[in-house]
């Protein structure tokens, strides 16, 4: 009788590129339907403008590099870039916006240095950038949850919803604008946190963080957790942003004076904080390698998401923080090389002269 | 004694003989080529590169600090042409630092007195232009190796070139950045160049900040020296493709061991 012999890893098939970014896709399916659910059609809408033009975008770039366009799209990289930047960017936003900011994702983020895998920084997160400082006014202008509706007030229509996105008539929708937690946080100077929390229906009708928001992040926290199990990236990234982000926010409480920098809960269920620990800064390609390195990279996220939130200029930072995290990435890999099994210590990641 | 000091300086003298011979028959052509295009100082030599990014914002702008850095290179590149025969090695960049600074110096006073808003506008970048590495490389590269006229030639044409990368650069965020070309043309040019300005983009663009930004200027240079490389691979290849194919006979083998020298 012969026996088939096989070295580890025993599995049954390799995973494929596609296989992986499947699985993110249906990841972030709770998240876009809790971000309907508490704000209407918008951010739908969002993700499909915004995928249209990733892989138009991708398809064009490829043709002009003259490398074969069905095989790079069918990898769902350019589809997963649209649909976490749609998810980011604020629901109803006009559809030039979606469009410029997709199109630089793929096109200067990503195909410009080389496409997949050759990407120093996430192109959703420079998609995000470029359209937060280039269009602040439409940036930071988030719908409200449905929890603060008033009594008979309803999500806008579908039709209201895309006369808004395509025409730009937002009569429809201009009652349904309004400070987003973290906004809210920021803009209120000298109050307690007791005070803000309960003056403010963002917080006072919320059960844990900002009303809606926190079920958003709950969504994303599920959908990660599932990638978590499917074991689509480790934990180290992941966990180090947020415990880091926590102790921040928990070294700099101030028992909730007026400096605060506001609860833990407030900053873990807030703005983009589970969306960027699980689907952004997890991206394989522009965070760090080794496990070490991406506990030191998740790390820093974590405090700069708070750095910029609290003391910065903009109410939310998971963009920046990811992008000035991936300039650090592979001097954070020189670093931290793993040991091979049998070997003392590691070896350097780039050889020297002299060796 | 004597005798190592003649080793050390033979080759410096053939040196030195062999760019007489090739200053006696200048090449003003060459010269021209090299500025404007095959070692223009932005896009291939890539120096001067703070002010081409940081004040690249408009035309308008990018045609005064082109202008005022046009003048600078002259002025050095002629003067240092001078005094290249008595100026020793050990004091070579101190001088042409000097020199440089006194045409930086004359350009600023000159645009305080002609042009003060835009003087007041491109603030600080004006007293750099002595940091322009540019300036300086040209001052080593070829003035102190050069007659009067080729360096004042050369210095002109590295200028123009620099000056025309600048506005192109200008041009472009400008109009990606405002929706305007040739905006605020009066600083430059009198009371008359006001209406010079094009609302390229319609009147109620809303504007694109992020090509009036640093990495706005980045972005653009980076795609201008892209299209230069593009446009000499494509100029390479039919020149190639042109050239008739010399084909060597005989055997052939592979090299596979060993290193490939």
């Amino acid at each position: 009788m012969a026996f088939i012999r096989v070295t580890s890893p025993h599995a049954h098939t390799a995973n494929t590129t596609q296989d992986m970014m499947r699985w993110v896709i249906l990841a972030t399916l709770p998240g876009l339907v809790a971000l309907t659910h508490f704000f209407g059609w918008g951010s739908i809408i969002n993700v499909f403008i915004s995928c249209l033009t990733a892989m138009a975008c991708e398809a064009l770039i490829l043709s002009l590099r003259k490398r074969p366009i069905l095989f790079y799209l069918k990898d769902y990289s350019a589809l997963v870039t649209g649909i976490l930047l749609g998810l980011a960017l604020p629901p109803y936003a006009p559809w030039w916006l979606v469009v410029i900011g997709s199109a630089s994702a793929i096109i200067l983020a990503k195909q410009l240095y080389g496409g997949l895998g050759y990407n120093p920084f996430n192109p959703a997160m420079v998609g995000y950038v470029i359209l937060l400082i280039s269009f602040p006014v439409e940036m930071t202008s988030w719908a409200i949850p449905n929890t603060l509706f008033s009594d008979g007030q309803t999500l806008p229509s579908l039709g209201a919803a895309l006369q808004s996105v395509f025409l730009g008539n937002s009569a429809g929708i201009d009652g349904y604008t309004g400070a987003t937690p973290l906004d809210l946080f920021k803009t209120q100077q000298g109050l307690l946190v007791e005070q803000i929390n309960a003056a403010e229906p963002l917080f006072s009708l919320a059960s844990f963080a900002g009303a809606g928001w926190e079920w958003v992040n709950v969504a994303f926290l599920a959908g990660g957790l599932f990638l978590l199990y499917k074991r689509a990236f480790t934990w180290h990234a992941p966990v180090s942003m947020l415990l880091a982000l926590s102790v921040m926010t928990f070294l700099f409480y101030g028992g909730g004076n007026s400096e605060s920098g506001g609860s833990i809960m407030l900053h873990l269920f807030s703005g983009g904080t589970m969306l960027g620990a699980f689907f952004i800064i997890t991206d394989p390609v522009s965070s760090a390698v080794s496990n070490k390195g991406r506990i030191i990279y998740g790390a820093g996220i974590g405090i700069l998401v708070y750095i910029i939130r609290v003391w910065g200029n903009y109410p939310d930072a998971i963009a920046f923080a990811v992008l000035l995290m991936n300039f650090a990435a592979p001097f954070i890999d020189y670093y931290t090389l793993p040991r091979t099994y049998g070997h003392n210590k590691s070896s350097r990641a780039t050889r020297g002269r002299d060796s | 004694m004597n005798t190592t000091i003649d080793t050390v300086e033979n080759p410096e003298n053939e040196a030195t003989a062999q760019e007489a011979q090739a200053t006696s028959g200048v090449d003003y052509n060459e010269i021209t080529k090299n500025g404007l295009w095959s070692n223009n100082p932005a896009l291939v030599q890539l120096l001067g590169l703070c002010p081409l990014l940081a004040v690249s914002g408009s035309v308008v702008n990018a045609i005064g600090l082109g202008l005022a850095t046009l003048l600078v290179l002259i002025g050095s590149n002629i003067v240092v042409s001078l005094i290249r025969n008595v100026v020793g090695d050990a004091v070579k960049l101190p001088v042409f630092v000097i020199v440089i600074a006194s045409f930086t110096t004359c350009t600023e006073l000159l645009m305080r007195a002609y042009t003060f808003e835009l003087y007041q506008i491109l603030g600080i970048f004006i007293p750099l232009i002595v940091t322009n590495c540019a300036i300086l490389g040209r001052a080593d590269a070829f003035a102190c190796k050069n007659k009067v006229l080729p360096s004042a030639i050369d210095g002109f044409m590295m200028g123009l070139g620099f000056l025309l990368v600048l506005v192109c650069i200008g041009a472009i965020r400008e109009v990606f950045g405002a929706g305007t070309l040739f905006a605020d043309m009066q600083l430059l040019f009198g009371e008359g160049a006001r209406s010079w300005q094009l609302n390229v983009l319609g009147d109620n663009y809303p504007g694109f900040l992020v090509a009036i930004l640093p990495p706005g200027a980045f972005l653009v240079a980076g795609f201008l020296i892209a299209f230069k490389n593009m446009i000499d691979n494509y100029n390479e290849k039919r020149r190639l493709a042109a050239q008739p194919k010399n084909i060597v006979k005989g055997a052939k083998r592979v090299r596979t061991t060993g290193t490939i020298s």
